[in-house]
C-alpha cells in the first residue's frame, strides 16, 4: 500500500508475473526457466523478449536457457552465479522445494541473486496449483531472504528492491507475492523505466560480484568437505551480512522512494496511531485487511495492519517500531500451514520478537494466530471482521482457521458472509464466458482501455473451472478513481454479462448482480422471446432485484462478421455501451484502437472482421422490459438428481458440482486425501452442440469410433436379442455380424450429456452410403432436439448385459472396443489425442491395473476435482490411481510395483504353507495361474472364489491373512503414466533406473512433444523446428530418442505407437508391453491442442506424421533377441511423402514462418533431413542381421551348430 | 541473334518467361534462370484466400485455446511481429529486385473485386515490374451467369489497373464463350496483356476411399494445341501483349507459340521436370531454329500462323473439326 503519486511515471495494465519480469529480464545476464504454474508466465515473458532481441540494461539480450527441472534450474543459477553472471529465476510451488538443496549452497557461499516465486500450495493430501505461502515458508531454513509483495504494483517495485539489495548483501532473494491472486491479477501500475532501475542499482556491487567469478585466472576452490574441527565456525561466518542485511534493504527501500516517490518498509503499519487490535499479515490479504480497518475505524474502533515485507531476516528494531504502543491484542494471519508446530511461521516469529524483545509496553499484549487462505481460499473483508472480532473477544481463539468451518477440530472462526466492503465509487463487472469464446482475452483488453485511456485504475481477476476445456470463465473487473485495494471475488456487481445462453438456468449468473444491475445475455432469441425462454428463478431474480436485462445474439452478429463463435467483441463493445465507463464514440473509438494494435500485425482481415462485429454490435442489443410478475409459463429449471448415486456422490460431489464446494465443512473430505473413483459420470456437463447419430443401416461395425473417443461417450455394445425387452422408443440395433454370436443384436450409442462434440469419431467413421458418401455411419446433428431421447436410449444401453471378456478377441480392435472402458467422461479437451491411449489401456487390463501417474495433463483429467473419470466395473474392478509428483512417478511406480509384488509374494507363500489343507488341483492351478489372456485371468478369479470359500470356514491364522490377499494371486499389473515433460526431462534419471532395473513395470508415455499442461512448452520431446513456448525462435535441435535410448537396454520392451495412423498396431504394442515379462516402454503419439490445429484432425495428423516418417511406428521385443531373430520391427512404411505435408497443418510449425521466414525455412530443411537420417537408422537397425562368419578352421558341422545357437 | 520482345511494355530480352512458379522462391535460383536466359520472371500467385485466410486462422489457433485453464493460458509465444504470406511475399519481391536485372512480375489470384486487390499496389510499391492478375474462377452455382461472371472479372482487372502505375496482365481460362470478346473486354478495362491459359488441376476419384482426390500434374506437350488455336485467333485481334503458357516444352513448342502471336512464352512444368538448366537448352533451340530459317527477329516470326496470316484460316474454325471427324474411317 505505497503511494502512487508519481506524476511522471507511465502507467501500464499488466499482471504481476509481467510486472516483476520485466525488471527481472532487464536486471539480469542470465535467466534459468523451467515452468510451473503460477510462475511460468514470468520465464515465457522473458523467452519471448530474448526471442525479440529485448536488451537488459547493460545493452545485452539475457541469456534464457531451459532446465530439465527446477533442481537443474538451480544448479544452473548456482554454476551463473560463481561464474560471475547477473542470474535469476522464477519458480513456485514443488519448482522451490527442488530448488532447496541448492539455495544452501548459494546462501551457504554468499551468492546474490533473486528467485521470483509466485507462492503457491504444496502437493500434501492432493495436488492445488492455487496460491498460498507454503512454498516459500519451506525456505526458512536455507538461508535465502523472504521479502513479500502485496500487490501487482509492490511485486514490481519490490523486484528491484530485492534484485539491489541482494547484490549490496551478498546474500540471496527469495521475492514472493500470491500465486494467481497477484501473479494473475491484472491492475494498472506504473511502469519502472530503465532510468529508474539505474538511478536504484548500484554498479559497484555489481562491479564487486563480478570480480568475485571464478576464473582460472585467479583460481579459488569452493565445496570443500570440512571436518568437525571447522565446520561449525564456517557456518557461522556469514553472520554479519544477516546482520546487516535489513538496514541494506531499507536502504535500498528509501533509495527506491527517493526515485520513484513509493515508500516502503520492513514493516508497515496502517491503521488507528493508537490501535488496540492490531493484525499481521503477508501478501495480498494486506490490501483487504487495510481497508477493513480503515472501515472499523471510521466506525470508532482502533485497529491497524503490520505489512510484513521483509520476513527473514526477522528485524526485530523494526519490527517493534512499527507496533503500536498502545495495542493490546495482536492477531497473526498466516497462509501457510505446518501440521504439529505450535504455530505457524510468522506468528512464531512475532512471538519471538515480543519475548526477545522485551517489549516495552504496559504488560504484554495477548498474540494469537490463524490460517487462511490456503489453495487460493478466498479472504475477504468478512473474514478481515471476524479475526478483528475475534481478537475483542474476552478469550480470542489461538490457532485459528479463517474461510473454512471446521468441524472436525472446531479451530474455525465463523464469519458474516454477505458483509461486502465496496466502495461506491467502484465499478463492478462479472462476466460469465466460456473459454473458447474469447471473455476472458476482451475483458483484459477492456481492462487496458479503461487503465491506459482513462484516470480510472483498473483491477481484473479471472476464475476458470477444472476442465482442460469447455470450461466456464467468470470474469471480475473493477474500476474506480483510486488503486482498486480488493483482492477477493465481488459477490455484487453493477454489471453482469453471460455470453453463453446455456448458462441460464444451470449457472447462478444473477447470483453476482448487486440490485438495480445491469445485466448482459447473448441470446438466440429476440428480447420478448428471451423473456420467455428464461427460467422461472431467473424471472423471479430479475423483478426481485430490480434488474436491467439486456439481450443480444453475440453469436449471430460476430458469425455474420466472420469471427465465427468468437462473440468477444461483440459483448465488448456492448458492455462500454451499457457501463458508460467511456461515452460510447470514445469507448468504440478505443475499441478499434485495441483492435488495431491486438491484430494489425496478425493480418488486416481479422481487424476488419473485429471492426465489422463492433459496428454491427449496438444495433443489435435490445432491452427486455421486465413485467411485474414472471410468466405463468416460464420453466422452472430442474437441479440436477443424484438419487441414483453413491452416498458420496450425494453427499460430496453432488455439492461441488453445485460450486458449494466452499461451504463444505471439513468433515466432509476424505482424510487422507483418497477420494472414490468413478464420479464424472455423475457430472452431466451438456457441453456438446453436436453429437453423432447413428445410421446401422451403414455401420460395419468396425467399432473405430469408440475407439478413437476421447470420452468414452460413444460405445458399442452386442447382446441376446431378448435382452431389447423393454428398449424405449427409438433405440437403434442392428443384426450383430459374427458367426459366433447368432441371434444378437449391435448397437453403437452416444452419451449425450457426455460427448464434448470433437466429430473426431465421424472422422474416423469408414462406412459411407453408397450413394451418398457424404453421408456416413455416423454424423453430427444438433445435440439439444435429441437429448431426450438419447438419454433414455443410453440409460437403456448401459443396463444391457457386457460381453464376456473372455469370447472376445483382445486382438483386435473391435474385440477391445465390447470391453468396457475404465476411463470416461474425463476433463480433457475436446478431441483430446492422450486419453484413447488410457481408454484402451483400461480396456485391456482395467480390472488389475494399478496406475502411478505423473503431474500433467493426464493427472488433471485423471483426477482433478470435482469428478474421478476412472471407474469400475459391474464387479467392482478397476484402475486404482494416484499421482505422486511430477520428477518422482517412475520411482513411485516401481514402489507400487514392489508392493504389488510383496503382496503376490505373501499370498503365494500362505497358499504353500496351508497347501496341505486345500485341495491339491486348486493350489497347483492358483500357483501356477494368475496371468496370461482373459480366459487365464477368469479361470484364476474362479479359483481364487473357490479358495476364499475354503478359507471362511478355517481357523488357521494364515488362512485369516491369505483370505484378505486371496485376490493377489491374480497379477496386477502396474503401469506408470505421465507426459513428455516428466518421461524426456525431469522424471527422466528415474525412469532410465526404473527401466534398468527390469521390474516388471509398463511405462507409458503420452508425447505432446511439449509440457502441454501448463501451456505448451518445450521439452525434449518438441521437435526440431517447431515453435514452442520457452522455444519462441524455433527449436534447434532434435528431438531426444527415448524408445532407442531405452532399446539398448536389450532387456525393454520399447513401441512407439500412434493410434490415428495404424490403430491395429497400437493394440497389438500395449497387449505385447503387458504380456512382456520384464519393464516396456510404449511412447505414443498425441495430438494436442499446443499443435495450433482443428483437433477434429487429429487422426489425419497422426497418419501424416506416420507417413512423412516423422513417426516411425515400431515395436522392439527382447523376446525377439533372445530366439535369434531381429528384435526391432519397424510397422510403418519408409518416408512416402514430405514432412512438409505434415507440418504444414500445425501453427507449432507453421508460426515460424510467420515471424522469421529465414530460420524457418533452414530448421525445416534440417528436419526433413533428419527425418530421412532417423528414418534410415531405424531400417538399419530393422535389417535382418547375417550370422557372424564363421571361423575358417572350423568344421562344418560346428559351424551350423554355432550359427544355430547365435 | 536478337530474341528480346515487348511484352506489356516492358522490354524482354527474350520471350522466356519463368511462369508463376516455385522458381522464384529462392533468389539463387531466379539468379541462375536469369542467368540461363529468361526475359522475365511472374512470381508465385499469392491467393485471395491466403490473404484473409492466413491472419483469420493464425488468430484462431493462436486465440481459441487460450484462457480456458488457469495453468495455460496459452499455448504460444506470444510474437511482436508477425509476417504473414503477404508481408513475406512483398519482401521477396524486394529480394527479386535487389537480386536480379530482369523484371519481376508479381503475381495476384483471386475471383471478386475486393479488398485483396489493393495488393497490386503493394506489389508495385515493393517493387514489381508488372501485376499478373490469375482470375480463377469456379462457378458451381446455377443462378450465376456467364455475364455476371466475365462482368465480375472485368470489374476487378479494372479495380487493379486503376490502383497501379505497373502494367497488368491477366492470365484466363479456356472456359469462356468468347474469349476474344472477353479479351477485348479486358484491355478495355485497362490489362496491357493476357495469358493463355490458366491450367487447372483437375479432381479425380479415389473409388475404394470414396473422396476426392486433388491431382497435381505438370503439362504435357498437348496442352499447347489449345493454347496455339486461341492465340492464333486473338493475336490479330488484340492491341496488347500475349504469352503463352501450358505445354511449351521444346524448342518447336516456343516457335509455334510466338508463331501463333505470343510476345512471351511462360515455362514452368519443363523446367520442373528437367531443371533450371533446361532453359538454355531452349534459349538456343530458338536462336538455332530461327538462324536456320532465316529469320532476323522476333517480331518478323510472331503471328505468322495467326488466324489473319495462316494459309488456312478454316482450320482454326468449326470447319476443321468437321473435316477431322469425317477423316475416320472405321
Amino acid at each position: 500500500m505505497s503511494s502512487h503519486s508519481i506524476p511522471q511515471s507511465r502507467y501500464i495494465t499488466c499482471d504481476a508475473n509481467e510486472a516483476v519480469a520485466s525488471v527481472a529480464y532487464r536486471l539480469n545476464e542470465l535467466i534459468a526457466i523451467y515452468p510451473i504454474t503460477p510462475s511460468s508466465a514470468m520465464a515465457e515473458s522473458c523467452d519471448e523478449w530474448m526471442a525479440q532481441g529485448v536488451k537488459n540494461l547493460w545493452g545485452q539480450i539475457p541469456r534464457v536457457v531451459q532446465l530439465q527441472s527446477e533442481g537443474g534450474v538451480a544448479g544452473a543459477v548456482h554454476g551463473g552465479l560463481l561464474g560471475g553472471a547477473l542470474t535469476t529465476t522464477f519458480t513456485a510451488s514443488q519448482g522451490l522445494l527442488l530448488m532447496i538443496p541448492n539455495l544452501y549452497k548459494i546462501a551457504g557461499e554468499l551468492l546474490p541473486f533473486t528467485c521470483h516465486v509466485s507462492a503457491r500450495a504444496l502437493a500434501a493430501q492432493g495436488l492445488s496449483i492455487f496460491g498460498d505461502h507454503q512454498d516459500v515458508m519451506a525456505c526458512r531454513a536455507t538461508g535465502v531472504t523472504l521479502l513479500c509483495s502485496n500487490s501487482g504494483q509492490e511485486a514490481h517495485d519490490l523486484a528491484l528492491i530485492a534484485h539491489t539489495a541482494s547484490y549490496r548483501a551478498r546474500v540471496p532473494f527469495i521475492h514472493f507475492f500470491d500465486g494467481f491472486r497477484t501473479s494473475h491479477e491484472v491492475s494498472k501500475l506504473a511502469l519502472l523505466s530503465d532510468d529508474d532501475l539505474r538511478a536504484v542499482i548500484d554498479e559497484t556491487d555489481i562491479a564487486a560480484f563480478r570480480g568475485r567469478a571464478m576464473t582460472p585466472d585467479r583460481p579459488t576452490l569452493r565445496g570443500t568437505a570440512q571436518n568437525p574441527d571447522v565446520y561449525f565456525q564456517g557456518r557461522e561466518a556469514v553472520n554479519p551480512f544477516y546482520a546487516r542485511l535489513p538496514q541494506i534493504v531499507q536502504e535500498t527501500m528509501d533509495r527506491f522512494a527517493r526515485v520513484t516517490g513509493r515508500a516502503y518498509h520492513l514493516f508497515d503499519y496502517y491503521g488507528h496511531p493508537e490501535a488496540d487490535r492490531v493484525l499481521i499479515a503477508m501478501g495480498s490479504s494486506i490490501e483487504t485487511i487495510g481497508e477493513t480497518v480503515a472501515w472499523a475505524n471510521a466506525r470508532g474502533e482502533k485497529t491497524g495492519v503490520i505489512a510484513v515485507r521483509l520476513f527473514l531476516p526477522f528485524h526485530l528494531p523494526a519490527f517493534l517500531a512499527a507496533l503500536p504502543k498502545t495495542v493490546q491484542s495482536i492477531g497473526v494471519l498466516d497462509r501457510t500451514k505446518e501440521p504439529g508446530a505450535i504455530g505457524e511461521p510468522l506468528y512464531l516469529n512475532v512471538l519471538g520478537a515480543l519475548a526477545e524483545g522485551r517489549h516495552p509496553l504496559a504488560g504484554s499484549p495477548r498474540v494469537v494466530g490463524g490460517r487462511y487462505g490456503l489453495g487460493s481460499k478466498e479472504f475477504t473483508p468478512g473474514m478481515v471482521r471476524a479475526v478483528l472480532a475475534n481478537l475483542a473477544a474476552a478469550c480470542p481463539r489461538n490457532h485459528f482457521t479463517i474461510g473454512i468451518t471446521d468441524d472436525v477440530s472446531g479451530t474455525s472462526l465463523p464469519w458474516d458472509l454477505e458483509f461486502d466492503l465496496e466502495a461506491a465509487d467502484v465499478r463492478r463487472c462479472v462476466f460469465v464466458g466460456l473459454g473458447a469464446d474469447g471473455t476472458v482475452g476482451a475483458n483484459k483488453n477492456s481492462i487496458k482501455i479503461i487503465g491506459e485511456q482513462t484516470e480510472n485504475f483498473a483491477q481484473g481477476y479471472f476464475v476458470y473451472d477444472s476442465k482442460k476445456s469447455g470450461s466456464m470463465t467468470t470474469s471480475h473487473l473493477r474500476f474506480g478513481p483510486r488503486p482498486v485495494r480488493a483482492p477477493y471475488l465481488i459477490r455484487h456487481a453493477d454489471f453482469v454479462a453471460c455470453s453463453q445462453f446455456s448458462f441460464v438456468g444451470r449457472t447462478d449468473v444473477l447470483g453476482f448482480a448487486a440490485p438495480g444491475a445491469t445485466v448482459l445475455v447473448n441470446s438466440p432469441y429476440d428480447a420478448a422471446a428471451t423473456w420467455q425462454k428464461l427460467p422461472r428463478e431467473w424471472q423471479e431474480t430479475l423483478i426481485a432485484k430490480q434488474l436491467k436485462l439486456y439481450v443480444i445474439d453475440a453469436t449471430q452478429v460476430a458469425q455474420a462478421s466472420g469471427m465465427g463463435r468468437r462473440t468477444n467483441t461483440v459483448l465488448q463493445t456492448c458492455f462500454f455501451a451499457l457501463s458508460g465507463v467511456l461515452p460510447k464514440d470514445e469507448a468504440i473509438k478505443q475499441i478499434k484502437k485495441a483492435i488495431a494494435k491486438t491484430y494489425g500485425r496478425k493480418g488486416e482481415q481479422v481487424v476488419k472482421m473485429n471492426y465489422a462485429a463492433v459496428d454491427a454490435a449496438l444495433a443489435a442489443l435490445h432491452e427486455v422490459a421486465i413485467p411485474a410478475t414472471p410468466a405463468a409459463t416460464a420453466i422452472v429449471s430442474v437441479p440436477p438428481s443424484f438419487g441414483h448415486a453413491p452416498e458420496f456422490v450425494q453427499k460430496v460431489t453432488a455439492r461441488l458440482l453445485a460450486n458449494e464446494g466452499d461451504l463444505m465443512p471439513v468433515s466432509a473430505m476424505p482424510l487422507d486425501g483418497c477420494w472414490p473413483t468413478g464420479t464424472a459420470r455423475f457430472e452431466k456437463r451438456n457441453i456438446a452442440l453436436e453429437i453423432p447419430v447413428w445410421d446401422a443401416s451403414i455401420c460395419i461395425q468396425c467399432n473405430k469410433c469408440a475407439l478413437v473417443c476421447p470420452h468414452a461417450a460413444i460405445r458399442p455394445k452386442f447382446y441376446a436379442n431378448a435382452e431389447l425387452a423393454g428398449a424405449p422408443e427409438g433405440f437403434q440395433s442392428t443384426a450383430f455380424r459374427a458367426k459366433e454370436f447368432p441371434d444378437h443384436r449391435y448397437t453403437l450409442q452416444v452419451a449425450p450429456e457426455d460427448c464434448t462434440g470433437c466429430s473426431i469419431c465421424v472422422q474416423v467413421c469408414p462406412a459411407k452410403d453408397k450413394s451418398n458418401p457424404r453421408h456416413k455411419a455416423i454424423d453430427m446433428v444438433a445435440q439439444e432436439p435429441r437429448l431426450e431421447s438419447e438419454r433414455a436410449n443410453w440409460d437403456f444401453f448401459m443396463k444391457l448385459p457386457d460381453p464376456d471378456r473372455a469370447r472376445l478377441d483382445a486382438s483386435t480392435v473391435k474385440g477391445t472396443q465390447f470391453m468396457v472402458p475404465l476411463i470416461e467422461f474425463s476433463g480433457a479437451c475436446a478431441g483430446c489425442g492422450e486419453t484413447p491411449y488410457l481408454k484402451l489401456l483400461t480396456q485391456l487390463v482395467g480390472d488389475r491395473l494399478i496406475i502411478a501417474n505423473a503431474t500433467g495433463c493426464s493427472s488433471i483429467y485423471g483426477g482433478n476435482l470435482p469428478t474421478t473419470p476412472y471407474c469400475s466395473n459391474r464387479d467392482g474392478r478397476g484402475p486404482t490411481w494416484a499421482n505422486s509428483l511430477f520428477e518422482d512417478n517412475a520411482e513411485f511406480g516401481y514402489g507400487l510395483h514392489l508392493a504389488a509384488e510383496q503382496r503376490s509374494r505373501t499370498a503365494r507363500e500362505l497358499l504353500q504353507r496351508l497347501a496341505s489343507e486345500l485341495p491339491e488341483a486348486l493350489v497347483t492351478g492358483l500357483l501356477a495361474g494368475g496371468k496370461g489372456d482373459e480366459a487365464a485371468v477368469a479361470a484364476q478369479r474362479e479359483r481364487v472364489k473357490a479358495l476364499k470359500s475354503v478359507l471362511v470356514g478355517s481357523t488357521h491364522l494364515d488362512a485369516a491373512r491369505l483370505l484378505t490377499l486371496a485376490d493377489e494371486l491374480v497379477t496386477k499389473s502396474v503401469w506408470i503414466i505421465g507426459g513428455d515433460g516428466w518421461a524426456y526431462d525431469i522424471g527422466f534419471g528415474g525412469l532410465d533406473h526404473v527401466l534398468a532395473s527390469g521390474a516388471n513395470v509398463k511405462v507409458l508415455v503420452l508425447d505432446t512433444e511439449v509440457y502441454s499442461n501448463t501451456g505448451g512448452q518445450s521439452s525434449k520431446a518438441t521437435p526440431l523446428s517447431a515453435v514452442a513456448k520457452f522455444a519462441a525462435g524455433g527449436k534447434g535441435t532434435a528431438k531426444k530418442d527415448l524408445g532407442l535410448m531405452a532399446m539398448q537396454y536389450g532387456h525393454v520392451y520399447v513401441a512407439r505407437i500412434a493410434f490415428g495412423a495404424k490403430d491395429s498396431q497400437t493394440v497389438t504394442a500395449l497387449r505385447e508391453a503387458e504380456a512382456h515379462d520384464g519393464p516396456a516402454l510404449v511412447i505414443a503419439y498425441s495430438h494436442c491442442i499446443a499443435h495450433g490445429f482443428p483437433l477434429h484432425l487429429g487422426l489425419e495428423q497422426q497418419k501424416l506424421a506416420v507417413d512423412s516418417g516423422y513417426w516411425p511406428l515400431f515395436r522392439y521385443d527382447p523376446k525377439l533377441a533372445a530366439a535369434g531373430e531381429v528384435a526391432l520391427k519397424l510397422d510403418s512404411a519408409p518416408p512416402k511423402i514430405d514432412l512438409a505435408r505434415f507440418t504444414a497443418n500445425e501453427t507449432r510449425f507453421g508460426i515460424l514462418q510467420n515471424v522469421a521466414p529465414d530460420r524457418a525455412a533452414e530448421l525445416a530443411g534440417q528436419a526433413q533431413a533428419y527425418v530421412r537420417r532417423h528414418y534410415s537408422l531405424y531400417q538399419q537397425l530393422a535389417a535382418p542381421v547375417a550370422p557372424p562368419p564363421a571361423p575358417a578352421s572350423a568344421p562344418a558341422s560346428d559351424n551350423r551348430s554355432s550359427s544355430a545357437a547365435s | 541473334m536478337n530474341l528480346s520482345t515487348d511484352y506489356l511494355g516492358l522490354k524482354l530480352r527474350t520471350p522466356f518467361v519463368i511462369g508463376a512458379s516455385p522458381f522464384c522462391e529462392s533468389t539463387a535460383v531466379a539468379r541462375q534462370l536469369q542467368d540461363g536466359g529468361a526475359g522475365a520472371l511472374v512470381m508465385r500467385s499469392l491467393f485471395e484466400e491466403q490473404i484473409d485466410a492466413e491472419s483469420r486462422a493464425l488468430v484462431h489457433h493462436l486465440e481459441t485455446p487460450a484462457d480456458s485453464n488457469p495453468e495455460a493460458l496459452s499455448y504460444f509465444p506470444q510474437f511482436s511481429e508477425y509476417l504473414l504470406s503477404p508481408e513475406r511475399y512483398l519482401g521477396q519481391i524486394a529480394d527479386l529486385k535487389r537480386a536480379l536485372t530482369i523484371p519481376v512480375i508479381a503475381s495476384l489470384n483471386g475471383t471478386r473485386p475486393g479488398g485483396w486487390t489493393d495488393y497490386a499496389r503493394r506489389f508495385e510499391q515493393a517493387g514489381a515490374d508488372a501485376i499478373e492478375l490469375n482470375l480463377y474462377q469456379l462457378v458451381t452455382d446455377a443462378a450465376t451467369t456467364a455475364d455476371s461472371v466475365e462482368s465480375e472479372m472485368v470489374e476487378t482487372v479494372r479495380q487493379v489497373v486503376r490502383s497501379v502505375q505497373v502494367p497488368v496482365a491477366v492470365k484466363i481460362s479456356p472456359f469462356h464463350t468468347s474469349p476474344a470478346q472477353f479479351v477485348t473486354a479486358l484491355e478495355g478495362a485497362g490489362a496491357k496483356g493476357v495469358v493463355l491459359f490458366n491450367r487447372f488441376y483437375q479432381p479425380d476419384f479415389n473409388i475404394e476411399e470414396m473422396v476426392v482426390s486433388p491431382q497435381l500434374a505438370l503439362s504435357d506437350r498437348s496442352e499447347l494445341l489449345l493454347r496455339l488455336r486461341w492465340l492464333a485467333i486473338i493475336s490479330p485481334q488484340m492491341r496488347g501483349s500475349l504469352a503463352a503458357t501450358g505445354g511449351v516444352h521444346t524448342t518447336t513448342d516456343v516457335v509455334k507459340a510466338l508463331l501463333a502471336g505470343a510476345h512471351t512464352v511462360q515455362l514452368v512444368s519443363v523446367l520442373l521436370r528437367h531443371g533450371p538448366r533446361f532453359l538454355t537448352t531452349l534459349v538456343n533451340g530458338l536462336q538455332d531454329w530461327l538462324r536456320e530459317h532465316e529469320y532476323q527477329s522476333l517480331d518478323q516470326l510472331r503471328g505468322a500462323m495467326s488466324h489473319r496470316r495462316c494459309p488456312d484460316p478454316a482450320a482454326f474454325e468449326r470447319a476443321n473439326y468437321i473435316r477431322i471427324l469425317q477423316s475416320w474411317r472405321v
